[in-house]
């Protein structure tokens, strides 16, 4: 089956003439799209036209949609993720996710971070102890919230809370990050930190992230996706997308002439 | 709209609401109130020296020097009691005819009247029913016999209703050797019995001794847990399984439209149907148990409640963010995981909720356990039991010592300690349901 097999090794995520429907509505039009390793790529584009659910259908989050279904090939790290033998919970250990609202369950700083792993695996306490600081250090919220570690996580900020949903992504090691508008529900400091971060945690991990604003796709990626109507208009290095883009749709778009 | 009339629509619609919590708090006051301070009286009340006699002999209770004294004081006390007796019982025989057939049928009703008052007649054997072995161990009851000896009761119908008249016996044993006993008998009552005031707290937990003569309700409190616990240790499993497959797991379609249907049918259904399906079902056909049984008691309980339990927790379970399930999804958890870890606990204020207010239903539903569980009188049974033997039980039992008992009007206050008992034990479950879900509300928000 060479057919499945990843031809371009820089490219951690590669779709190909892939499909996304809601029963017999197309969302996501036959998308070719190479997401490379370790950097960051943003989709933008106006709302509905699909990028949530682009971003969904690569962990398979979309699964939990009565009446959604996919065609064409997506793959991840090689592997077409909607190949029968694949293991979803595998894949979205691999594939961490962040949503667009804060969504700490309603435990414990430290079970929300220990979720992952508990689930995954059997840790000592100390073990855990180490993923859980790692974890929220890497999301710039261990001095926050080291001393309080058993208070409930919904009496977080939610900026506090966002970060937190980054640390439990994080906390299960996965090699790529899903932001869908990380950012939309929180207030500009916060969102200057979650920026921060993304770009702290580039090289270490594949992320795109969804955003429907424009400067932030701008500051924080790589490479820039816009979409229109489920359709992949223009794929292109960020700094180029903004500066020359190649389509008059998305001229329109970045020129605020509509979205 | 026009002005006028909207605020009339307004007024009235205040005045609907005032009438009707007004209506609630009538209600809690007439009905409750009365049964509250009635079913006091079976844990706190003036006892004599016959309820402490009987204390310490059917339960061994009390201090023996100290009622042994007591015992021979009162025994003084009551001997121009019996001695009036006794001199009238010699004097009758030598009075003429006449007077001997007007003071016969009086003279028995006295002496009767004191025999329940003050117990059997020094010398007299002991009688077989215990009832019978002590006078009045309730000084409010004793006051009542009191008065039965003193006034005849008849009724006159001659304004048309019946009217009760009191006549006092007294003067038709003027000039006789019982003319003493009237005045003895009112002025030195308390001499006779020694009322005192009590406390009797293991009424909830007593046996009753001689159908509930005396004794306390404690086999019926214990059957009353057996079944309401054996009722949700069946029930909440079940609940909690069919809800969360409701809601996470069925698919929306003409089979889930029935089987919703059934569970609402279900919890629409008359409790005495249950009862009758239980006894056809559990006990005839499944033969859970050879005859009533807690267990089969506990199935049909089970059964009642069920609706309620699933009802809730899928409530609970839909109220549950569904952004806790993406989370939760998004990291690896499976379906069952997901819902062990993160969905059930964000449930289970709202379950819990459920649970203890069916609870509190299951512990006063009477009509399924009639032909099921009851029985009027039982014994405290043991655990290793709970398949084989019926038990008596609060709901049950106080409607049966309200009907069938042979002396309803003897053990008022049984009933009533039993009501209040059994709405105390319902108003507690509903208070733990709310102490519950504030405190987990609480924890979940942080
Ligand atoms: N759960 C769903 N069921 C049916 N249609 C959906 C669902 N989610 C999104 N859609 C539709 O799919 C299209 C793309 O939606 P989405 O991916 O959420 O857009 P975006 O994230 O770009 O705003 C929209 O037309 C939307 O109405
Ligand atoms: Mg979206």
């Amino acid at each position: 089956m060479t057919d499945t097999v990843k031809q371009n090794v820089e490219a951690h995520v590669e779709a190909r003439g892939f499909s996304v429907y809601y029963g017999s509505q197309e969302a996501v039009k036959k998308v070719d799209l190479a997401i490379p390793s370790c950097q960051v790529t943003a989709i933008i584009g106006p709302s509905g036209c699909g990028k949530s659910t682009f971003l969904r259908a690569i962990n398979r989050m979309n699964d939990l949609i009565t009446g959604c279904h996919t065609q064409g090939e997506l793959f991840f790290d090689g592997q077409n993720v909607y190949s029968g033998d694949v293991d979803t919970a595998v894949v979205r250990r691999r594939i961490g996710m962040v949503f667009q609202k804060p969504n700490p369950f309603p435990k414990s700083i430290y079970d929300n971070v220990a979720y992952g792993p508990r689930l995954h695996g059997s840790y000592s306490r100390r073990q855990l102890d180490a993923i859980v600081e790692e974890s929220l250090v890497d999301a710039a919220l261990w001095d926050e919230v080291k001393d309080r570690l058993e208070k409930n996580a919904l009496g977080l900020s939610g900026g506090q809370a966002q970060r937190l949903c980054l640390a439990r992504a994080l906390a299960v090691k996965p090699e790529m990050l899903l932001m869908d508008e990380p950012t939309s529900a929180l207030d500009p400091k916060a969102t200057a930190r979650i920026e921060e971060l993304i770009v702290q945690l580039r090289g270490r991990y594949t992320i795109a992230i969804v955003t429907h604003n424009m400067q932030q796709a701008a500051r924080v990626s790589d490479m820039t996706a816009f979409f229109y109507e489920g359709n992949l208009v223009e794929f292109d290095a960020t700094k180029d997308l903004f500066t020359r883009p190649r389509e008059k749709r998305t001229e329109d778009y970045i020129t605020g002439r509509f979205g | 709209m026009h002005m006028r009339t909207r605020r009339f629509l307004d007024r009235a619609f205040t005045s609907a609401a005032c009438l009707a919590v007004g209506l609630m708090v009538l209600f809690l006051l007439f009905v409750l109130g009365p049964i509250f301070v009635k079913g006091a009286g079976a844990y706190v009340f003036m006892g004599t020296v016959e309820h402490r006699r009987m204390m310490l002999d059917q339960f061994d209770r009390g201090n023996e020097e100290r009622v042994t004294a007591e015992w021979l004081d009162v025994q003084q006390a009551r001997r121009p009691v019996y001695e009036a007796l006794s001199a009238f019982e010699k004097e009758l025989p030598g009075l003429p005819a006449a007077r001997r057939k007007e003071l016969k049928p009086a003279f028995k009703a006295v002496r009767e009247g004191v025999a329940e008052l003050l117990g059997p007649e020094p010398g007299e054997p002991l009688p077989a029913l215990t009832r019978k072995m002590y006078g009045q161990t309730r000084w409010t009851k004793a006051q009542e016999k009191l008065k039965e000896i003193r006034f005849e009761e008849s009724w006159d119908y001659s304004a048309g209703a019946g009217r009760k008249v009191l006549t006092s016996r007294q003067p038709l044993f003027d000039g006789t050797a019982l003319a003493p006993l009237f005045p003895l008998l009112e002025r030195d009552a308390r001499k006779l019995l020694r009322p005192r005031l009590t406390f009797y707290p293991r009424f909830l937990t007593d046996v009753s001794i001689d159908a509930h003569f005396f004794g306390g309700i404690g086999p019926e409190v214990l059957g009353t847990m057996y079944l309401a616990l054996g009722a949700m240790l069946i029930a909440v499993p079940l609940g909690i399984i069919a809800a969360i497959y409701f809601q996470e797991y069925a698919k929306e379609g003409p089979v889930m439209t029935f089987l919703r249907s059934c569970v609402n049918t279900l919890a629409g259904v008359p409790s005495i149907v249950f009862g009758l399906f239980g006894l056809a079902f559990f006990i005839n056909t499944m033969h859970v148990s050879s005859g009533k049984s807690v267990l089969a008691g506990a199935l049909t309980l089970a059964l009642l409640v069920l609706p309620t339990v699933i009802r809730s927790s899928e409530e609970a379970i839909a109220a549950v963010p569904r952004a806790y399930k993406e989370g939760a999804m998004a990291l690896g958890a499976g379906p069952w995981r997901t819902i062990l870890t993160v969905i059930l606990p964000a449930a289970l204020p709202g379950i819990l909720t459920g649970i203890v207010i069916s609870m509190g239903r299951a512990a006063g539903e009477t009509a399924p356990i009639i032909f099921t569980a009851a029985v009027s009188v039982g014994k405290m049974i043991g655990p290793t039991e709970i398949a084989s033997q019926p038990t008596p039980a609060l709901s049950w039992n106080l409607y049966n010592l309200c009907t069938e008992h042979e002396a309803v009007n003897e053990i008022r206050h049984v009933q009533f300690g039993m009501a209040a008992t059994l709405v105390v034990i319902v108003l507690a479950l509903n208070l733990v349901a709310i102490l519950i879900r504030a405190r987990v509300a609480r924890r979940l928000k942080g």
